[in-house]
């Protein structure tokens, strides 16, 4: 009898310790193996950007001019070939997704999370031991110098020591002064990732986009090597671009969709709803 | 990249602008003198290490970026900074290595890359032996200092002269010279007409550093030194050599790092764009020349205005303004 209380008591006792032992946030980790879902912004994640389309982002005059002067005969070149995404846009790739925790062996604290993501095969590491971002004159990275905390249920990673990257790939540019928080959001089987970018040269106002994930624990990420071959031969040096004015290209989105050719140049105004009633007005 | 870093100083101020106004400043100053820039430096200008990869690091705050590479049979460096930082670079050099300063390579003839020559190599010393030690007085008693023979010449023009301690002792008038120094072959490559016309890259082949000089100055638009030979065409061609030179790693990052003369320490891909945003001006303003338009006509079409967030100045010496001035006349000179 006193045996079977001493079970009676201990069952509860030791769910109790084991969700107790577990930090309250372990069941909103992101980790696991992930695949994307493109039923947001498809048109512009898969068969990628039209040229010209800058449609909701808040950009200034100096990106909108890179952007109108961007070839994409420049991702011919070879030294151009294997660039992987930087961390801010490689989420919205074909962009199946592993994120794994390191863990400090004798603490048991997390020390980081990493991701691989599919396209290009880039990996990253989230620092979580509070570690200082390095300093200026360190070398910047694809992928960035990430730091994450936890606020609440979600992961929040500041980035920066990043390269100079895309906002969006049609020659839409993000500096390599910006500042990228994200927020990792899970709800139960689903993963989302909140970016949202900084960049006090090529964006006027902070800019952001969310992108989706599905628990797949069946996943397995292909391996993506790449090797850069000449595929044009050119002249040395040769860099291929338009001469500001001359991109014969720029009116095919707004004509092709029939949005007006001044929404499609993008600026802050550009992603706020009461920007399709001041159209609707003008015209 | 090894992850970690030795600080000498602590940062007070944002390094990116210190570098871009010592830069700024620098560059002009030195186009205009040698001597003139010494009184402009910022004595109290923080000096940092940098370990890179394999033998060599990366000195930052002391005017230019220095290039360090130690090992058992002493310490080289590319460039040397400001005179009045000679003592700061010193120290730094000692937490790296307490060997002898053997080598000072300098890029080109600017005071922020020149200016601790007479100072620094005095505290080392060159093996030298045979029957050549001794026959001059100073053999022996100070590292020696490379260059391009324009290098000399450019420093020897200075009015009021440099002192003899402050110019190269070892010059180069071919294409390249080769060194093999702590185990290591390191290629010095003649760069003309380019940021001036006395420019080399040096190339550590066994740690895999290519140290730039202001060819590549990823703070800011190419200082191109008319005055002093350079022009945009040979800098763009150099720029096209380190991209040559540099091999990256998995995913088009690392491998080759690339310490420039100024700003944080990169890799191919950062050459790269650079080389792009330096080819694509130029091509705009070749299509003006072509075109028959004026330096003002040039200018008043803006063929930066969407790089000049990121490269562009409108105070200090080297503005946007008088960048678009020098790849224009650049441009424009009777072939």
């Amino acid at each position: 009898m006193k045996s079977h209380n001493r079970m009676g008591l201990s069952v509860p006792l030791a769910v109790t310790l084991v969700f107790a032992a577990a930090p309250l946030w372990a069941q909103y980790e992101p980790v696991g193996e992930w695949a994307p879902r493109f039923h947001e912004d498809q048109p512009e994640r898969i068969p990628g950007p039209d040229i010209g389309d800058y449609l909701g982002l808040p950009i200034t005059d100096a990106a909108r001019l890179r952007g109108d002067t961007w070839d994409a005969s420049l991702l011919t070149l070879p030294e151009h070939q294997c660039k992987p995404h930087p961390s801010d846009y490689g989420v919205r790739g074909p962009a199946n997704l592993r994120i794994w925790k390191e863990v400090d062996t004798d603490t048991q604290k997390v020390i980081a999370y990493h991701t691989h993501i599919s396209w290009q095969a880039p990996e990253r590491t989230i620092w979580m031991d509070g570690r200082p971002h390095p300093p200026e004159y360190a070398a910047h990275t694809w992928q960035g110098f990430s730091t994450g905390k936890w606020e609440g249920d979600v992961l929040t990673v500041t980035t920066d020591h990043l390269k100079i990257g895309w906002i969006r790939r049609n020659g839409i540019p993000r500096s390599d002064r910006a500042v990228v928080t994200e927020h990792f959001i899970r709800h139960g089987d689903y993963l989302t990732d909140a970016v949202i970018i900084t960049d006090p040269v090529y964006l006027t106002e902070p800019f952001i986009r969310t992108t989706d994930w599905a628990y797949d624990p069946r996943q397995q990420i292909a391996p993506y090597p790449c090797e850069s071959v000449v595929e044009i031969d050119r002249p040395l040096g040769a860099v291929p671009h338009h001469l500001p004015g001359t991109n014969p290209f720029l009116k095919e989105f707004s004509e092709r969709f029939n949005v007006p050719f001044e929404a499609t140049r993008g600026g802050a105004e550009t992603m706020y709803p009461e920007y399709r009633l001041k159209l609707a007005t003008e015209k | 990249m090894k992850a970690f870093f030795v600080g000498l100083v602590s940062r007070k101020a944002p390094l990116a602008a210190v570098l871009t106004g010592v830069m700024v400043t620098v560059a002009g100053l030195a186009v205009f003198g040698v001597r003139g820039a010494h009184a402009q430096n910022d004595a109290n200008a923080e000096v940092h290490v940098l370990p890179v990869q394999g033998n060599v690091y990366m000195i930052v705050g002391a005017g230019g970026n220095i290039t360090v590479q130690a090992g058992k049979e002493g310490v080289l460096l590319v460039d040397a900074g400001f005179a009045n930082m000679a003592p700061k670079v010193t120290a730094a050099i000692k937490t790296i290595s307490e060997r002898p300063l053997r080598y000072i390579i300098n890029t080109h003839a600017h005071a922020d890359h020149t200016g601790g020559n007479e100072a620094l190599a005095k505290t080392g010393s060159i093996i030298a032996g045979g029957n050549f030690a001794g026959t001059t007085t100073d053999i022996g008693n100070t590292a020696s200092i490379i260059a391009h023979e324009r290098v000399q010449q450019r420093m020897s023009e200075q009015k009021p002269a440099l002192s003899f301690g402050m110019l190269p002792t070892d010059t180069y008038f071919t294409a390249k010279k080769e060194l093999f120094f702590n185990g290591e072959a390191i290629q010095i490559l003649y760069q003309p007409a380019a940021h001036t016309d006395g420019d080399s890259l040096v190339f550590f082949r066994r740690s895999d550093v290519v140290s730039t000089g202001d060819i590549f100055t990823p703070i800011g638009y190419p200082v191109v030194d008319l005055e002093r030979g350079g022009s945009i065409n040979g800098l763009i061609d150099s720029l096209n050599r380190i991209i040559d030179l540099t091999v990256p790693a998995d995913k088009q990052e690392g491998g080759t790092y690339v310490i420039p003369g100024h700003g944080r320490l990169c890799d191919e891909a950062d050459v790269v764009e650079y080389r792009d945003m330096a080819t694509i001006i130029r091509d705009r303003i070749q299509d003006s020349v072509k075109k028959g338009m004026t330096l003002e006509q040039v200018r008043a079409a803006k063929p930066t205005r969407d790089f000049d967030p990121l490269y562009g100045a409108t105070t200090g010496f080297w503005t946007t303004d008088k960048f678009v001035e020098a790849v224009y006349k650049s441009l424009s000179q009777k072939k």
